[in-house]
């Protein structure tokens, strides 16, 4: 085992795939010559060369129809939206286009391509560059929806999404590209669909994605050692395909459900794991569901806004004991 | 005799699919080509059978001039199961990848940096094969537009972007909405492109054009844009008369219809009145066997709807 950050897990996964098929192309803004602007693919163009890692113009349309028009003729390509907030200017692409080629061609036309973006908050870089935009995604039928949390899944997963034969939305979490862990050696494939169950409680399931994972765990730690609350900490990994099985197994465990989201309120993807649960395992649940979120504001800027904004371990251990109470 | 038979089908099929609209066996919204079949006609011959079309929701002649089934393509207008998409995608989806036909896509633009993928990788592969893109008028206006040219220019793709400038976009005269009066040829200097204009409305002269910028694509040369003036002969869509237009403009247009021009100069060539007569009655035979067997075909199973999300052929998103 190696330790990598997690951004360098990104260029390494890209490397992996690059490396073992000569289909996977790159092309992006600023991702070849400078490296990225999270620096998460330094070294890709000097290994592969400017004809498969390919620097764009300011043209998000331009680089997704790109990377769906290669898609359906033979390529894999990975492409990356600097910042997710951006995918609103090439929504159409997304959601119009991409999501829904195979279905409405019956079949006829298959898009193995990865979308790669900077996610999240904790960065102070205010409404437009810092948004958690990944249920946005979840609600379009026809693209997979991916947020690892942690360096290995992002090589694994990031791998496994550019096998993968549809296309993948792949949330990187900007907050947590300088997080160093564990990646194994070699070649490494995970799973897309699989949640992961990070610690194990008896008392309350918390299921989180991403920089909320971390969070929860965190928070995990406190409630047990201080206040004597064992939770089960979930980690979604992957919001389309929805690993339900996994879910819905620990909060029956447990009885109590507690989302953690860095989405806004309304139509956050712990809405749908609350309605999933409320349907489907309510005979086992203890009392309500709780979700933890982002209260359904523009994300402010200064640093202390900011961190009051979004779920912090102090204010999911507080809600969690309060409701534990 | 090729281009003549391809607009006489391109022809016959799109004013059999207007009847079938009348007969309420058509659904939903059409979006008819009739007047603008030379462009459609005129790549549709020079392409080559691996190279790549992508059309507008307008899109009936581009995929029937890549050798689509016209069954296929009325059974989809009609809905059913023998219809190119199996009554998934509908008039404006047509798409017959086995055909290189790449799509029809009804959002302005979206298909322009698509094309520019596809030709993106025809370069990456070294496979010479070409892109060719038709969009009206409108597109030009649309950010898309620009983003797939300068990209596609700068990268020198081998993609033909062909503009079929029917004089509205929609319903709105497109010199009303347009800062130029070539919406897409005054543009081509932007992206260092040559200024091309050619009358949409003569085969021979649209062959002539694809021919020569799909092979200067193929050895490496770039790509190309392209502005055909046209006109279409009934309104943008199912819903629209064409009211908006000043009397005597259809008239005048109807004078310089592509496919009466083009009879008059094969015959002036010499050919027989009655091998085109031949030839029309064949085009006419054509579609009404297509009419009657798309007619026949069964309305696609309900299972049709829980497919082909997914690569693995299912709709599954849990598990």
């Amino acid at each position: 085992m190696a330790e990598l950050t997690y951004r360098d897990a990104v260029a390494a996964g890209i490397a992996q795939e690059m490396e073992r098929d000569e289909r996977v192309v790159f092309l992006g803004e600023d991702i070849a010559a400078a490296g990225g602007v999270f620096k998460a693919t330094v070294g890709l163009l000097e290994k592969f060369g400017p004809k498969r890692v390919r620097d764009t113009p300011i043209s998000e349309q331009a680089i997704l129809g790109a990377a769906m028009g290669a898609a359906m003729t033979g390529l894999r390509p990975i492409a990356e939206i600097m910042f997710s907030d951006f995918l609103a200017v090439c929504w159409d692409i997304v959601a119009n286009e991409i999501a829904k080629t195979r279905y409405m061609t019956n079949g006829q036309i298959t898009l193995p391509l990865v979308i790669r973006t900077a996610n999240g908050a904790g960065s102070r870089f205010g409404a437009q560059h810092s948004q958690a935009v990944e249920n946005w995604a979840m609600m379009i039928p026809g693209i997979k929806v991916i947020a690892p949390a942690f360096p290995a899944d992002v090589k694994g997963l990031l791998a496994a999404a550019i096998r993968d034969p549809d296309p993948v939305l792949f949330f990187e979490q900007k907050s947590l590209y300088s997080m160093k862990g564990e990646v194994p050696d070699g070649e490494h494939v995970d799973e897309l669909g699989k949640a992961k169950v990070l610690r194990h409680g008896s008392d309350c399931t918390i299921v989180a994605l991403a920089s909320m994972v971390h969070k929860s765990l965190d928070a995990a730690a406190i409630l047990e050692k201080e206040h004597g609350i064992s939770c089960t900490v979930v980690d979604v990994r992957s919001l389309v395909p929805l690993d339900t099985q996994t879910i819905l197994s620990e909060i029956g465990k447990t009885g109590r459900l507690f989302t953690v989201e860095e989405n806004p309120r309304l139509c956050g993807w712990g809405a749908e794991i609350a309605s999933i649960a409320a349907e489907e395992c309510f005979w086992t649940l203890d009392a309500p569901i709780i979700r933890i979120t982002t209260p359904h504001i523009p994300l402010p800027s200064a640093d202390k806004l900011e961190d009051a904004t979004i779920p912090s371990v102090e204010r999911i251990v507080r809600e969690i004991r309060e409701k534990m109470d | 005799m090729e281009l003549y038979r391809q607009q006489l089908e391109l022809r016959y099929c799109e004013k059999r699919a207007y009847d079938l609209f009348l007969q309420n066996l058509i659904k939903g919204t059409s979006h008819l080509s009739l007047g603008q079949e030379a462009i459609a006609a005129g790549f549709g011959v020079a392409m080559r059978p691996d190279d790549w079309t992508f059309c507008t929701y307008r899109g009936h002649a581009h995929t029937l001039a890549r050798g689509a089934s016209m069954t296929g393509v009325l059974g989809e207008l009609m809905g059913r199961e023998c219809g190119l998409l199996g009554g998934k995608g509908g008039s404006m989806h047509l798409t017959d990848v086995s055909k290189g036909a790449m799509g029809s896509y009804a959002i302005i633009g979206a298909h322009l940096p698509v094309a520019a993928g596809a030709a993106w990788s025809a370069q990456y592969r070294g496979t010479e094969q070409v892109a060719v893109c038709f969009f009206g008028d409108g597109t030009t206006n649309i950010g898309a537009f620009h983003e797939a040219l300068n990209m596609s220019a700068v990268w020198k793709l081998p993609v033909i972007f062909v503009c079929e400038n029917n004089l509205y976009m929609e319903y709105t005269p497109i010199r009303d909405v347009t800062a130029v009066e070539h919406p897409a040829a005054d543009r081509a200097s932007a992206y260092g492109l040559e200024r091309i204009v050619i009358d949409g409305n003569d085969a021979d002269e649209v062959y002539k054009t694809a021919a020569k910028y799909m092979e200067r694509a193929r050895k490496g040369g770039g790509p190309a844009l392209i502005e055909a003036m046209t006109y279409r002969h009934s309104g943008h869509s199912r819903a629209d008369p064409g009211k908006y237009r000043p009397e005597g403009e259809l008239e005048k247009w109807l004078q310089r219809d592509p496919i009466d021009m083009y009879r008059n100069r094969l015959l002036e060539l010499g050919f027989a009145e009655a091998t085109l007569k031949d030839m029309e009655a064949e085009a006419m035979r054509q579609v009404n066997e297509a009419t009657e067997a798309a007619k026949a075909s069964p309305v696609p199973g309900l299972d049709a709807i829980d497919r082909d999300v997914w690569a693995d052929g299912s709709t599954a998103w849990r598990n």
